[in-house]
């Protein structure tokens, strides 16, 4: 992947930067210019903020037929997480056995290298999602 | 609007075709459509190719156009035009070119769907097909399309009790159309412990869930239906084309159980039918992973949700059952040409009305539904076939 359109996303992949529209309360990530609910009523009224980071397995696979740049990782397990602040986001899942990984299982979102682009090209870096201990 | 009606159908066999090209593919199907329908190059007013993503699978865009010149078309200067929507490329298409013919714009218009996939590796057409999600919210953390289904299998077994083996039935009930169809790529039938046991891809599902990799191109061909008898004794009328959207990553909508792009695709074309779901006697969905049947079945009103895959598991959307899904073998055992794929479904629907579908004739077809979508569901187009 181009440099370029990897790291014009890292506020969000970087600090989970999302917007909460103020005239219904929903959140949306990665952020977006208006509301998808409220439409017109939302412009002025999209505010940012940094998700907190945790939240619930939404659903969960293990990966075994991967692209080329996760090769390595394989097998690896790959989850819908949705926030605390109600927003689902896609990433991996690591730290943990998949079969001690169930619906419902508290996460909380760390800092990973997620690839690179190409054999010489640049690290890119995103979020992770990893076990709550206890 | 005027009504429209399919006059012609074509095709190629679906398959790892080495010696043919995206061009020799599309201008067999055509060329195979316009002589089923009796016409001459010149009745033809324009040209519609569904096709997914022949600039990452043979570096060739512009292909509208190609094919248009080696069929022979482009002497008349005809317009010809390429959608693509993914995997619902090709029933994309075919709703462009029937909005052509109802609008009054053209008389006589030819959609083709094709796609070539096998002159690339087994991993870059995987990671072409996951082009379908969203590349920079889902894909670059590692999802793949098959992985995204393989959530949506998750939830639906958590959701709604649904078992492994009813989700595998999907399989075992393509294979076994698809053995009836001499076009298929996959021509045998197989067995649950098959499907259960095949190597993993995304748990839970597994090679035996996922749709091959083909090539192949289908072609359909339109004509307003106050001139269609002049061509031939069996138009098949169609009674709704209708298209919806939604979110392009999964993880935007509130449920992953249902596609609201199916179901209110659906939704509208009963409505411009003036049909129900009671009355579909077949139906060709887009299985490219197995739970998606489960999924298109409910959506499409055939079963309440949380049921199909016990209709699936009781037979129900067999040959010989409530509702005849996937005749053709699906895209599991027919293959999944990707941009063929939803003129394909057409194909098998008209062949089915006609009655001329061989040892897999639906008895007494009169009406057919295919459900033709786009990633997880982000584009879906469902139409409606009648016997005129
Ligand atoms: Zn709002």
């Amino acid at each position: 992947m181009a440099t370029a359109r990897f790291w014009r996303e890292n506020p969000s992949r970087y600090n989970l930067k999302a917007v909460r529209c103020n005239n219904c309360g929903r959140v949306f990530f990665p952020p977006r210019g208006v509301c998808s609910v409220c439409h017109r009523k939302s412009i002025g009224k999209m505010e940012c903020l940094n998700l907190k980071g945790e939240g619930e397995v939404f659903s969960f696979t293990v990966v075994h037929e991967a692209p080329s740049q996760f090769e390595i990782l394989k097998p690896y397990m790959v989850v819908m997480v949705k926030m605390d602040e109600g927003v689902m986001l896609t990433s991996q899942l690591i730290n943990s056995d998949p079969k001690d990984v169930k619906i419902g299982m508290r996460v909380k979102a760390t800092l990973r290298r997620l690839g690179e682009d190409g054999p010489s090209g640049v690290i890119y870096y995103g979020y992770k999602f990893r076990p709550i201990e206890g | 609007m005027r009504e429209v009606a399919i006059i012609g159908i074509g095709g190629t066999k679906f398959g790892e075709l080495w010696d043919m090209s995206l061009r020799d593919l599309g201008i067999q199907a055509g060329l195979a459509a316009v002589a089923d329908a009796k016409l001459a190059a010149e009745d033809i007013d324009a040209l519609y190719v569904g096709n997914m993503s022949a600039g990452r699978f043979i570096e060739q865009e512009h292909v509208a156009a190609l094919i248009a010149d080696y069929s022979g078309l482009a002497r008349d200067n005809i317009p010809a035009t390429r959608i693509e929507a993914a995997g619902a490329s090709g029933g994309l298409a075919f709703r462009e070119g029937y909005l052509a013919v109802a609008s009054g714009m053209h008389d006589i218009v030819v959609v083709g769907g094709a796609e070539k996939m096998t002159d690339v590796g087994d991993v870059l057409a995987a990671e072409i097909q996951s082009t379908a999600a969203d590349q920079q919210w889902e894909v670059v953390f590692g999802a793949t399309l098959a992985s995204l289904f393989a959530m949506i299998a998750r939830r639906h077994m958590y959701e709604f009790g649904t078992t492994r083996e009813q989700i595998a039935q999907v399989a075992v009930k393509n294979h076994k159309h698809g053995a009836l169809n001499p076009n298929a790529q996959y021509q045998r039938e197989i067995d649950l412990s098959t499907v259960l046991n095949a190597s993993p891809v995304a748990e839970p599902l597994g090679v035996f869930d996922c749709a091959p990799l083909s090539d192949g191109a289908a072609a359909v061909v339109l004509c307003s239906m106050d001139r269609a008898r002049s061509y031939t004794s069996k138009p098949i009328r169609i009674a709704a084309s209708a298209q919806a959207s939604d979110t392009l990553a999964l993880h935007s909508r509130t449920t992953v159980t249902s596609f609201k792009a199916t179901q209110v695709a659906a939704q509208r074309a009963f409505r411009q039918a003036g049909r129900r779901p009671e009355q579909v006697q077949l139906a060709e969905v887009h299985d490219n992973f197995t739970i998606a049947e489960i999924l298109a079945i409910e959506d499409l009103g055939f079963f309440p949700k949380g049921q199909g895959g016990k209709a699936t598991m009781d037979g129900e959307t067999a040959l010989g059952g409530k509702v005849a899904v996937n005749t053709s073998g699906g895209l599991k055992a027919r293959g999944f040409p990707f941009g063929a794929t939803g003129v394909a479904q057409l194909v098998e629907l008209v062949e089915q009305l006609r009655g001329e579908a061989g040892k897999r004739q639906v008895p007494d077809a009169t009406l057919g539904l295919a459900q033709n979508a786009g990633g997880t569901g982000a584009t879906v187009v469902v139409s409606l076939l009648e016997v005129a």
